[in-house]
């Protein structure tokens, strides 16, 4: 039925749209692809090898910035689900408190202020503090992961909790549980896909920083992101390309399982 | 309200606040109180090695614009500084454009695919969004550098000799920002697309709209909240662009972002960074007034 008139067919859009998808992929699967390339360039494809992976894997480098990287992620993840949690759970399914507002406001500002413009506040004062304390350590960082990732983190543990009622609880409390018990045995286990979503996001949203890690580091402290753009003085080596495709298959993963998490609710 | 039930509210009032005060106090350390702080400095004189000397001075903020000759004091216009804010604002108005052109047939298209398929679409648009800006960078660097995917292709097949210069252009940095943001502006087009009753445009074309005269006085009307906070939400990063400029633009190409930085670098001008931060924070947060305003205005005004 091609003479069919569509209602909602628009002449070209098809055409754009499927124009923009091969745009959004060509240019990550060719990084992929070159990442397995025997050869130095993206010139010429040499066969298929995976050197640049054992290259990368054997820098000394890298792997301390891997490893840094995942350290800072861990805690950030850990810190900013916590108090994103709590966050969600004083902000919702009950009679809005005074200043609610502003607490929407202040989560919501990791999302609403450049990043750049945080970086370098940062930059002000953690200069000022390490003056004072001598501290250098990754303490400065982690603070600072943890804080841009909790708006990640709070946004699923709410919609999680804003789907479920109170009639589970309130029957829990009928049946002489305390207040503590209903939240270990019926609130935490409901909201529990949430949490993990909000886990997820928080996690890849720290290990993919750039811009805040750049100018919060001290020397020696580099994260993968931050090594990778250190790198960019020798251009695009594969080594970069092959780093590139190990994040982006880490972030694939997550994802993944990020969406088949709280599809799985309905 | 009796006052057992009142007691009950306003312990609930606090629980709230206890609840999300863990979240106040990572925020306020980390996001806020820097604010603050920088607000400070931008009131204070450069040191001699960077960071700042402790004496009040509105040089930062008057250096964003002018520049003080060194022989005799007066002030002029700074050039340089003026070519910067007008690439900026220059590159994010055209990069919004584009993302507009390219997300919202993109939008329409998932929109109206049925329902069962939608939420792949939708994961496809989503996952570059969710994959790291550098990476997302790098990947279109390999496509337009010199010996890159691009410039390959072209030789092959002979249609030139020597490379396009593509990369450390105002171009190329606009070429990034659209593919980095493009996710960006067709999430929301996209909600407000599918919330779309489709009969409006069968009444339309019963009513011998052509499709064109349908989509400019029907359908973009009545989206025209999404359209406006797709483009916000492309508008602000790429005013406040850092990465994509310094790895597409190069160190001449550069833009508010990458000035910025050079204050606290080689620059060492900290009240000046620290006053053009402020600026940059003040436009972003008119634009995202605008944006609330256009969110929660009733559809009424088109009836």
């Amino acid at each position: 039925m091609a003479d069919r008139f569509a209602i909602n067919r628009l002449p070209g859009f098809t055409a754009i749209a499927v124009l923009a998808f091969l745009a959004l992929y060509i240019p990550i699967i060719t990084l992929v692809f070159f990442s397995f390339n025997a050869g130095k360039t993206v010139m010429g494809w040499d066969g298929f090898s995976l050197q640049w992976y054992a290259v990368a894997w054997g820098n000394l480098a890298v792997q301390e910035a891997a490893w840094r990287s995942v350290v800072i992620a861990f805690w950030a993840t850990l810190i900013s689900t916590t108090v994103a949690t709590m966050a969600a759970l004083g902000t919702t399914r009950r009679r809005p408190f005074k200043g609610q507002t502003a607490v929407y406001v202040a989560i919501n500002q990791p999302l609403m202020v450049p990043e750049i413009v945080t970086a370098v506040a940062l930059l002000i004062v953690f200069a000022w503090v390490k003056v004072q304390t001598g501290y250098q350590g990754l303490g400065y960082l982690i603070l600072a992961h943890s804080a841009f990732c909790i708006p990640f983190a709070y946004l699923p543990i709410r919609a999680r909790l804003e789907g479920m009622d109170l009639s589970l609880e309130t029957a829990a409390a009928d049946l002489y549980a305390t207040p503590w018990q209903t939240f270990r045995r019926v609130t935490l286990p409901l909201l529990a896909p949430g949490i993990v979503a909000g886990a997820m996001l928080a996690f890849i949203t720290s290990l993919d920083d750039v811009v805040i890690t750049e100018f919060v580091k001290s020397a020696g402290q580099d994260t993968l992101p931050t090594y990778m753009l250190g790198q960019l003085r020798r251009g695009v080596t594969p080594e970069v390309n092959a780093i590139s495709t190990a994040l982006l298959g880490l972030t694939v993963v997550i994802l993944t399982a990020f969406f088949l998490l709280t599809r799985e609710r309905r | 309200m009796s006052p057992a039930e009142e007691a009950v509210l306003q312990r609930s009032d606090r629980n709230g606040w206890l609840l999300v005060a863990p979240a106040l106090v990572v925020l306020g350390l980390a996001a806020i109180l820097p604010l603050l702080v920088m607000l400070v400095y931008s009131f204070l004189a450069p040191g001699d090695f960077g960071n700042v000397k402790w004496e009040f001075s509105t040089d930062g903020w008057v250096s964003i614009l002018f520049q003080r000759d060194i022989f005799d004091g007066t002030l002029s216009l700074a050039d340089a500084h003026l070519t910067i804010f007008w690439r900026s604002l220059w590159l994010s108005t055209v990069t919004t454009l584009l993302a507009f052109l390219i997300g919202f047939p993109t939008a329409w298209f998932i929109a109206t695919r049925p329902a069962r398929q939608r939420p792949i679409w939708l994961f496809l648009v989503t996952l570059p969004f969710w994959t790291n800006l550098l990476i997302r960078t790098f990947a279109i660097l390999e496509v337009i550098r010199s010996e890159g995917l691009i410039n390959t292709a072209l030789i092959r097949m002979g249609i030139i000799e020597t490379p396009i210069q593509m990369l450390y252009t105002d171009g190329a940095v606009l070429l990034g920002m659209a593919y980095v943001y493009l996710p960006l502006m067709v999430l929301p087009l996209y909600a407000a697309i599918d919330r779309f009753d489709m009969r409006m445009l069968e009444a339309a074309y019963d009513l011998y709209a052509s499709r064109w005269m349908a989509l400019r006085r029907i359908v973009l009307p009545i989206v025209k909240p999404g359209v406006v906070a797709g483009s916000i939400l492309v508008f602000v990063p790429s005013l406040g662009a850092y990465v994509t400029p310094r790895v597409l633009g190069g160190g001449k190409n550069m833009m508010i972002g990458n000035f910025i930085e050079l204050q606290f670098g080689q620059g060492r001008n900290w009240p000046l960074g620290a006053a053009l931060s402020m600026t940059l924070l003040i436009i972003v947060t008119i634009a995202l007034l605008f944006y609330v305003r256009a969110a929660n205005r009733p559809r009424s005004d088109h009836g």
